[in-house]
């Protein structure tokens, strides 16, 4: 079983075999399952993405109103004009933010790897796909890439924003993403490291400052946030750039980070945007109660 | 290893918003209905921490009783939790506790009908996934990767060989063990992680050996 990112490469390289099929052989060695058991399961998580994003392009809406019909926004504005930022980067904002939003209105979705920050890894996923025209089961690897490197974290670090701030969750997704992608788009396992690498490292410190705890603000634009970092960071490593620290350094960096972050900024709803006049405001609105 | 499967990381299916406060918590309460054999008539519920802070936003608290109901956490009922206990007459209270605890997400919970109750500590690690910390004032240490036995039993010899001897004819392998008791003679509790699933039928023979209680499995 790998335990660090220099584990998981090295088994891939040694092997001559993607991220997705070191994940793949670990879960039929531990679940005694087969291949197809394996796929059909990841599968099943994959229609759920599938649907959570089709529902969210309908348009959604919380039950606060604090959150909703954001990503129809930004898929009608890219129809009338060409996004500064390009279409696939856009698409994969309007994405994440929608299955997030399917999240805040308490639909049904697949937590990647938490449910806060489940829109980077299938909005990504989702947008990508138009231009790198994968299969059904290269899409299904995508799922397990990102696993592969989320369940480093997951052991190493935390991917809770209770635990460790949002840079454990959308920070943690965001780079589980960057991974995936790389392996998409045909690059080496090393590469899609230093992509991890290169995402977490710009989400480092990003705390959890729920308004009124409610995972909706900020933590629905922070999706946005954690899809266009991986897509830039997919790229910057498909070109060749690498990351100083290297990826397990990363992480163990943002474990130390996250371990001194007061209480108030991991997901208590009590400091930082969820501590401003106006977050203050909504939760007294929405609750009735003063702070 | 705290997670020891992809479907950790990408997974589970859930209704949102939270996976730690709601499906987390879904499956916290799950574990409480599981260990007590049956539906409580009430429930008890201390929250500290995050789980404290945030429960109402976060749905945690329709969530664990979607859990006391024998809810999934991708069951379609869950924010309708707390509804439907008032109709079936569960009477679930919540109590915020400033307590200070290891873990940000912990739940106390205390619950039972007329006859029985039980009280668990569960912490909810991120992602979903859950451990039971501490079962009816004993300290657990479950991985939480393996199905588990949990057997409350009277402290006599002969209890511990007559589980092993049922598991043995069963050809269950045990992959890690632990009994605790609160004093010489009085009330115990095995803990008896498995390499694979056990089935009902075992779980009865467990159930009428010499010396046991009370019995309740945790599926990983």
């Amino acid at each position: 079983m790998f335990r660090t990112v220099a584990e998981l490469v090295e088994i891939a390289e040694k092997n001559q075999m993607p991220i997705s099929e070191v994940m793949i052989l670990q879960e039929m060695d531990v679940k005694d399952k087969t291949r197809e058991e394996v796929f059909t399961e990841m599968e099943k998580n994959l229609v759920v993405m599938e649907k959570a994003i089709e529902d969210s392009l309908k348009g959604v809406q919380s039950v606060t109103g604090l959150t909703g019909g954001d990503a129809v926004k930004i898929q009608t504005y890219m129809q009338e004009r060409t996004p500064l930022s390009g279409n696939l980067l856009l698409d994969a904002v309007s994405k994440a933010m929608g299955t997030n939003e399917v999240n805040a209105a308490m639909g049904t979705i697949c937590a990647t790897p938490t449910a806060g920050s489940a829109g980077v890894v299938p909005g990504t996923l989702f947008a990508v796909k138009n231009q790198l025209n994968p299969t059904r089961e290269q899409m299904i690897r995508y799922l397990f890439t990102a696993g592969a490197f989320g369940f480093v974290v997951a052991n190493n670090a935390f991917i809770s924003g209770a635990a460790g701030g949002c840079q454990a969750e959308v920070g943690s997704a965001g780079a589980m993403a960057s991974a995936a992608i790389v392996e998409m788009a045909g690059g080496t396992p090393q590469q899609s490291a230093e992509a991890f690498a290169i995402t977490l490292k710009n989400m480092l410190g990003l705390v959890c400052d729920p308004v009124a705890g409610l995972v909706e603000v900020p933590c629905v634009k922070r999706n946005a946030a954690g899809s266009s970092l991986a897509i830039v960071s997919a790229d910057m490593a498909l070109a060749g750039v690498t990351s100083r620290i290297p990826c397990d350094e990363v992480i163990g960096a943002m474990y130390q980070i996250g371990k001194t972050m007061p209480s108030t900024l991991r997901e208590t709803g009590e400091g930082g945007l969820a501590d401003t006049p106006t977050g203050r405001l909504l939760k007294e609105k929405i609750f009735g109660m003063t702070v | 290893m705290k997670y020891n499967s992809v479907f950790d990381i990408i997974g589970p299916v859930m209704i949102g918003p939270s996976s730690s406060h709601t499906a987390g918590a879904a499956r916290i309460g799950l574990a409480a209905r599981n260990l007590l054999g049956k539906e409580p008539k009430w429930a008890k519920i201390h929250l500290y921490g995050s789980f404290a802070k945030t429960y109402k936003g976060h749905g945690t608290d329709f969530a664990l009783a979607g859990g006391l109901l024998g809810f999934e956490p991708d069951d379609s009922r869950m924010s309708k939790a707390l509804e439907i206990a008032k109709e079936k007459n569960i009477t679930i209270e919540f109590i915020e506790d400033n307590a200070a605890t290891d873990h940000p997400n912990t739940a106390r919970l205390i619950i039972g009908d007329d006859t029985d109750s039980t009280e668990l500590v569960g912490i909810s690690i991120g992602g979903g996934k859950v451990e039971i910390t501490e079962l009816n004032g004993f300290e657990l240490r479950l991985s939480g990767n393996h199905p588990a036995i949990l057997i409350m039993h009277n402290d006599r010899f002969g209890a511990i060989a007559s589980v092993t001897k049922i598991l043995a004819k069963y050809e269950i392998n045990i992959g890690h063990m632990e009994v605790n008791r609160k004093d010489v003679g009085k009330e115990a509790l095995m803990v008896i992680e498995v390499d694979q699933n056990v089935e009902d039928n075992v779980l009865k023979e467990l159930e009428n050996a010499d010396h046991i209680i009370r019995i309740s499995k945790i599926v990983s």
